[in-house]
């Protein structure tokens, strides 16, 4: 009920937010990781993701894109469009977990 | 025979059991203003209040400040360097507290520079102030650089203070990997908004320390008493009535070995939004 309410009068907390950018920046303090190479790393990993889904790797403009939302979206979790059609005897790699539908 | 190395003069009565050494502790946390030196303060006076007899070393060369916290800014003759450099005796330059004769500050000098300290002798007066002193408190400066370091030199003990802010708590995470395996530091959470961290804007105790993971001291509350004691130089410690004056002293039993819990501040009070949902909520069946 609280929950609900909270919700209706769009009481957002920004601890979520404080936790979330401190785990990362204290992993990349801890492995001594510079900027670039996290970017390096995200952006292959959207290149294997984007090998078995479609994926939008412009990060979406819209109003409500705070930096943390931004970050988010086009970080760990690129947004999705649809799962690739696969041709079946294309490699051994193995075969996609199927799309929630 | 072969002459073990002691620069103390032995004890005149030899019956009288060798004294245990004192606990040397440093207060740091990497990042300034997060509350070292009140702590130092507030902690400094509990423990006497307990009986124990501490001294309080401010380390903070050049920004000296645990003086006028304790409100003892005026009875300042001699500092640390003073002692290091052998112009004055360490008797000289300790200042008895205005509140309990259990405890004593030594000064930081004021127009002196951190690099200035020679860390070798800064290890020798914290090892001969052990043998004297049941605590000695090392209020230690921000930063990692020299001033760190001679200030951890003598320690065996650390507490690491971290207010609930992604500044603090990166910092505190860097000291704690500076103090490496010889230190299993205990953290004290400082300024903390049981309000703020109800409504989710604020990190809460187990946000700040599932990320740092130290055994926890206590947490201090975010309290408007803290500066008004701090201007009039009587730490809040002094009030156990207060109950942030009260978490220092259940701190203190804590560092002392009491089996007691870790002071949290009082939970916030129920918004009014929450006073509303649960009288909704208990219409429901």
């Amino acid at each position: 009920m609280i929950e609900f309410l909270k919700r209706l009068f769009g009481q957002q907390g920004s601890s979520a937010t404080a936790k979330e950018r401190l785990r990362l920046v204290l992993m990349t303090d801890h492995l001594e990781l510079a900027p670039e190479m996290i970017d390096t790393m995200k952006r292959e990993l959207v290149d294997v993701i984007s090998r078995y889904v479609e994926v939008d790797r412009e990060p979406p403009k819209r109003k409500d894109a705070t930096p943390a939302a931004a970050a988010k979206a086009g970080g760990a979790a690129p947004p999705v469009r649809k799962r690739r059609r696969r041709k079946k005897a294309a490699s051994g790699a193995p075969s996609p977990a199927p799309a929630a539908s | 025979v072969h002459q073990v190395e002691s620069i103390q003069p032995e004890p005149e009565s030899s019956a009288a059991p060798a004294k245990k050494l004192g606990r040397a502790i440093v207060l740091t946390s990497g990042k300034g203003g997060v509350g070292k030196t009140t702590t130092t303060a507030n902690l400094g006076t509990a423990l006497a209040n307990r009986g124990a007899t501490v001294v309080m070393i401010d380390a903070d060369v050049g920004l000296r400040n645990l003086d006028i916290v304790l409100g003892l800014e005026s009875r300042v003759k001699h500092h640390m360097l003073d002692v290091l450099e052998e112009r004055v005796t360490l008797d000289e330059a300790l200042i008895p507290d205005k509140h309990s004769d259990k405890l004593f500050l030594l000064a930081a000098a004021q127009s002196r520079e951190k690099d200035e300290v020679e860390t070798e002798k800064m290890k020798a007066l914290v090892a001969s102030l052990r043998e004297r002193f049941d605590y000695v408190l090392i209020d230690c400066p921000a930063g990692i650089e020299l001033g760190f370091k001679n200030a951890v030199a003598g320690a065996d003990e650390a507490i690491v203070i971290c207010t609930p802010e992604v500044s603090a708590v990166r910092d505190v995470d860097r000291v704690v990997g500076l103090l490496g395996n010889r230190f299993r530091p205990q953290l004290v959470i400082n300024r903390l908004r049981p309000l703020m961290v109800k409504k989710g804007k604020m990190l809460s105790v187990d946000d700040v320390n599932a990320i740092l993971r130290l055994p926890l001291l206590g947490v201090i509350a975010d309290e408007p008493e803290i500066i008004v004691t701090t201007n009039r130089g009587e730490p809040l410690a002094l009030r156990k009535e207060s109950p942030t004056g009260a978490a220092y002293h259940a701190i203190a039993a804590r560092l002392a070995g009491d089996d007691v819990p870790a002071p949290m501040p009082p939970a916030a009070k129920p918004t009014l939004l929450e006073r509303i949902g649960s009288l909704v909520g208990r219409k429901r069946p």
